[in-house]
């Protein structure tokens, strides 16, 4: 059989630098490093090479690096070589092709081109090291009116409330699709943070009921790991519509995952495919979500605010404002960027709209119905430095979720091979000796300190703003500018062009 | 007419404030004094007074002071306030004619009462029907302007400085228990006639000095609840604001001020309890409220004056008493020209606030 | 007294821990240099079975028994610290310490004489160099009251 694939990337191994400490060949579990016991050398198959740079990152010697192949074929305008080399695998397999984590393709990043203002003269920056510099948050709706007892104290009529120390939360990823450590890391550094993790659709581990202050629970399609106690542990419970990388289908995590204390979790037999349909089968309307809303806040008392995650899609404004008439506490959007354990790549490269223009759009259209505080907002799907945060809270956001960024800290090097189950750093998988790479002491570790520099760096850019409370910053669009953006796209973010 | 961009770039303003907790009445004339000695901290581009009391054989009528461009636009203002209102007198405001002050619109004043018919129509309660009109007027008439529209107060300003527009508008022949002044250094609007502050609604006024980093958060967020901020001036936002706040929601000044110039979270956090809790829900429930950057603000309301400074008080303001009278200004000078032996003279701290009610002060 | 502990649970095997001794014990500014072609000798070993992994160094015990076969007092629990040190110049090579180290913690080195770790704590980060190379905090230098 003919070979059609030549390998993306090669590994340059530099045998100057090389001691033959076979580190390499023991931590890629794709068997891409080989030692040559005769020739005392260690050599590699790159066409295994996923380039997570596992290797890369342990060589103590640093023998080796990764770099693209050049191999190509004769340049075509239309027919790049991913688009051959996609025909040949499928032309080979038959199948869908697949891919993990966010869209790649080169589509505008929105957040790159909105720059953010200053305070000179007419008001003062305003130094965080020396004032109070507010970044808490409080997430939910907001009654209409104040109300008063007999003796004119107001009462406190507010629904229940996320508070997070900072406008941040881990987004929703299964226990399942990340190992046990990862959540683990998850969980602890939430709660050191302030803030909350999200369980995905995959249940929550016994183990990790502890953090249920710091934890949301995801209700989806498939319901796996759904139960009363589940909800109730919860800090809040969040409806998975759809989710950005993938709008509009299921997830599968394949029977070779459900194993031991995952198919324990999801309350499925081991072995089992966990296939989360595509809709709700309980929700083909707004109606029936409203309906679902209430079914979860009936089983927790009304104690838990209740979420609706919905990815960006194109009418993402009407499907808002129904949402925030629905008795949902919060609407979560995860932009077309937005990660994912598996994906089939023609769905995650081609469907959804940006989060900047979803979020802007959303956030207006409830504003101009006079309905905005009936919700928070919690944005999604590649938020990636602490000024895209500062952007998303001023375009209208209350809060940001973030998940690649956070697997990235852990170790996550974007190979976008989650799907293969072999993730070489103890994230994407549930091989044991596998998932024993993230020791959650150290993940947990690395999460907070990134949203720690995170937390600084938002208060330096509200502080240089002359803003002193991140509710200041929420929707102040006056705060932004655009550069290389047209009238059309400066209109629906609601921003004006830089120099203007 | 001067338009922003066209004038220098700007850096304060200046309030001051007189205050009688009797009552009585006194004349414009100490006002202009004051914001006289502040005459550096304006540009010329804008200055203004509110007089509170000064209309007591019309008080249960609201007071509109209109700027009218052309004659056209008074036709078709009048012709609604007349659908909308009973108009009970009408007038020019007397001016006095004066070199440094130029291009004035008409200005005119009305009395009127909300027909009842129509104000049963709407379903508003009459003050909402009012608020209602008056941005009809501003909005949608072109070239009429409605600054001033409460009962028993009445805001005078202009183009220029403000001693001059204190003269121009013969301020000396006002009497009233209490009187606002603000001379204006614009930052980011033209200096045009109803830009000039104070800003007013119904008998809610606002002087202010600073500006605010919150601006747009603000803005956004009280447009939600029907008000229309077409001046795009940090006075006119907060105005609404306290409108807002405590016509509508009912809260007090004090829970007001804990609103626009909340306390940071490690104070409630050290609260008692019952405060604590309060502080929480205020702060969670109108957290798009709280106006963050510098600001010192005087706002008159019927029977009193309340001063406020944003909570790290980035602008400066005093407060000064003797016998019956409070005043508060953005200088201390502006207090020692017109009363130089004082009680006693202090500055509030950052979001601490100053309400004075008569013959209950605070 | 500050020790080197092994969290069984999270060693990966990669053996980082032995280059990362050899390296230290041999000297020199770039560990590809110092340890190329070189067949290392370290004081550290990761011993492995069934998918269960772990380095085993010396213990430092407070009752040493290495310290007690010495017939010649080459091994000594050092005054100051409690970290049990070779000295070479004394060690005839007998290798009794070999056979009654229950850790099978000593080694021969490379010159004949015997060789064990002695905690090189003199690195730049004040941790030994095995700890400091560990990618998954498997080995730890700490504190802890339960003496071995």
């Amino acid at each position: 059989m003919i070979n059609y694939l030549y390998p993306l990337y090669e590994i340059v191994r530099n045998y100057d630098r090389c001691i033959a400490c076979r580190v390499c060949e023991r931590q890629c579990a794709n068997e891409v490093h080989e030692y040559i016991c005769d020739a005392d050398k260690v050599v590699c198959d790159d066409s295994k090479c996923v380039n997570c740079h596992r290797c890369v990152a342990l060589c103590p010697t640093r023998a080796l690096k990764i770099v693209k192949s050049g191999n190509t074929y004769r340049e075509n305008a239309n027919w790049s070589c991913k688009t051959i080399d996609e025909i040949y695998k499928q032309a080979g397999s038959g199948g869908v092709l697949l891919s993990g984590m966010g869209n790649p393709e080169k589509y505008p990043v929105y957040f790159d081109k909105i720059l953010l203002n200053a305070s000179q003269v007419t008001n003062p920056p305003i130094d965080p090291l020396r004032e109070p510099m507010e970044t808490k948050v409080s997430l939910g709706a907001k009654p209409k009116a104040v109300e008063r007892d007999e003796n004119g104290r107001i009462i406190n009529n507010l629904p229940p409330q996320i508070k997070l120390s900072m406008p941040l939360m881990f987004s929703a990823m299964s226990y399942g699709s990340i190992s046990y450590n990862a959540h683990e890391s998850l969980a602890r550094a939430a709660c050191e943070l302030g803030i909350l993790y999200n369980t995905g659709e995959g249940g929550l581990h016994e183990d990790f009921y502890q953090y249920g202050n710091n934890t949301i629970v995801q209700v989806a399609s498939g319901r796996f790991g759904v139960h009363t106690g589940y909800l109730n542990a919860s800090a809040a419970i969040e409806i998975k519509m759809g989710q950005g990388a993938k709008p509009g289908i299921g997830g599968h995590l394949p029977g070779t995952k459900i194993v031991g204390d995952i198919a324990k979790t999801r309350m499925i037999p081991e072995g089992s495919d966990a296939i989360s349909p595509a809709p709700h089968h309980d929700i083909y309307s707004i109606e029936d979500l409203r309906q679902l809303v209430y079914s979860l806040k009936e089983a927790t008392g009304y104690k838990k605010p209740v979420i609706v995650k919905i990815a960006a899609v194109h009418n993402i404004t009407a499907i808002a404002s129904g949402i925030a008439r629905s008795g949902a506490d919060m609407i979560a959007i995860d932009g077309f960027r937005g990660g994912t354990g598996a994906a089939p790549t023609r769905i995650r490269d081609n469907v959804g709209i940006p989060i900047e223009l979803a979020l802007a759009g959303v956030d207006k259209r409830l504003r101009d119905e006079g309905i905005r505080d009936n919700v928070s907002i919690v944005v999604g799907g590649s938020i990636r430095s602490s000024s895209d945060v500062v952007k998303a809270v001023a375009l209208g956001a209350d809060s940001v979720y973030i998940a690649s960024a956070a697997l990235i800290a852990m170790g996550c090097h974007l190979c976008r091979n989650c799907h293969g189950g072999k993730c070489n750093w103890g994230i994407a998988t549930q091989i044991p000796e596998l998932v024993k790479r993230l020791n959650p002491d150290l993940g947990y570790k690395r999460l907070v300190n990134l949203l720690t520099a995170w937390e600084h760096e938002i208060k330096e850019m509200m502080g240089l703003m002359g803003i002193n409370s991140i509710e200041s910053l929420k929707g102040n669009r006056l705060m932004l500018r655009g550069v290389g953006l047209s009238d059309r796209e400066l209109e629906i973010l609601g921003i004006k062009y830089a120099g203007s | 007419m001067l338009r922003e961009g066209e004038v220098r770039i700007p850096s304060g303003c200046a309030v001051s404030g007189i205050f009688d907790r009797t009552g009585g009445r006194m004349s414009g004339e100490n006002i202009i004094k004051s914001i006289e000695v502040m005459h550096d901290r304006s540009n010329g581009l804008g200055g203004g007074f509110a007089a509170y009391g000064i209309y007591p054989e019309y008080k249960d009528f609201y007071a509109f002071h209109i700027f009218y461009d052309s004659a056209e636009a008074k036709r078709d203002c009048e012709d609604f306030l007349e659908r909308h209102f009973d108009i009970i007198n009408l007038s020019k405001i007397p001016v006095r004619r004066m070199k440094e002050i130029t291009d004035e619109p008409k200005i005119w004043r009305y009395f009127v009462a909300p027909l009842p018919t129509r104000l049963a129509q709407s379903q508003l309660d009459e003050r909402e029907f009012v608020v209602k009109c008056v941005f009809r007027v501003n909005t949608q008439i072109k070239g009429a302007y409605v600054f001033s529209s409460g009962k028993n107060m009445g805001v005078f300003k202009a183009v220029g400085f403000p001693e001059d527009v204190g003269r121009f508008y013969r301020l000396e022949e006002y009497a009233g228990y209490c009187f606002t002044a603000h001379g204006r250094y614009p930052t980011n609007t033209p200096g045009w006639w109803g830009g000039a502050h104070p800003f007013a609604l119904l008998d809610y006024s606002v002087v202010h000095n600073g500006e605010i980093s919150s601006y747009d958060a603000n803005r956004r967020a009280i447009e939600m609840h029907g008000y229309k901020c077409t001046l795009q001036t940090d006075t006119e936002v907060i105005t609404y604001i306290i409108d807002y706040l405590n016509r509508k929601q009912g809260l007090s000044f004090k829970e007001t001020a804990a609103v626009i110039a909340a306390p940071f979270w490690q104070t409630i956090e050290k609260m008692p309890a019952e405060q604590k809790e309060t502080h929480e829900y205020l702060r969670t429930m109108f957290a798009s409220q709280l106006i963050t950057g510098p600001f010192s603000i005087l706002v008159g309301f019927e029977g009193g004056l309340m001063a406020l400074n944003d909570r790290l008080k980035l602008r400066s303001m005093v407060v000064a008493e003797k016998g019956d009278l409070t005043y508060i200004s953005s200088e201390e000078s502006a207090i020692r020209i017109i009363e130089p032996s004082l009680d006693n003279v202090w500055s509030p701290a950052g979001g601490q606030v100053v309400q004075l009610t008569m013959n209950n002060e605070q | 007294m500050k020790r080197v502990y092994v969290n069984e649970q999270w060693c990966l095997g990669c053996r980082l821990c032995e280059y990362y001794c050899a390296f230290a014990g041999i000297g020199g500014a770039d560990m590809a240099r110092t340890l190329k072609g070189v067949k290392i000798n370290p004081r550290i070993c990761v011993e492995e079975n069934n998918g269960i992994s772990f380095a085993v160094s010396c213990r430092h015990c407070e009752e040493p028994l290495c310290v007690k076969s010495c017939i010649t007092g080459a091994l000594t629990v050092n005054s100051d610290g409690g970290v049990i040190v070779v000295d070479k110049s004394r060690c005839v090579g007998c290798y009794t310490c070999i056979l009654s180290c229950p850790y099978g913690a000593v080694s021969p080195s490379d010159d004949g004489v015997i060789q064990k770790c002695e905690l090189c704590v003199k690195t730049v980060s004040g941790v030994p160099a095995c700890v400091q190379g560990c990618p998954n905090n498997a080995i730890v230098f700490e504190e802890r009251c339960v003496a071995l």
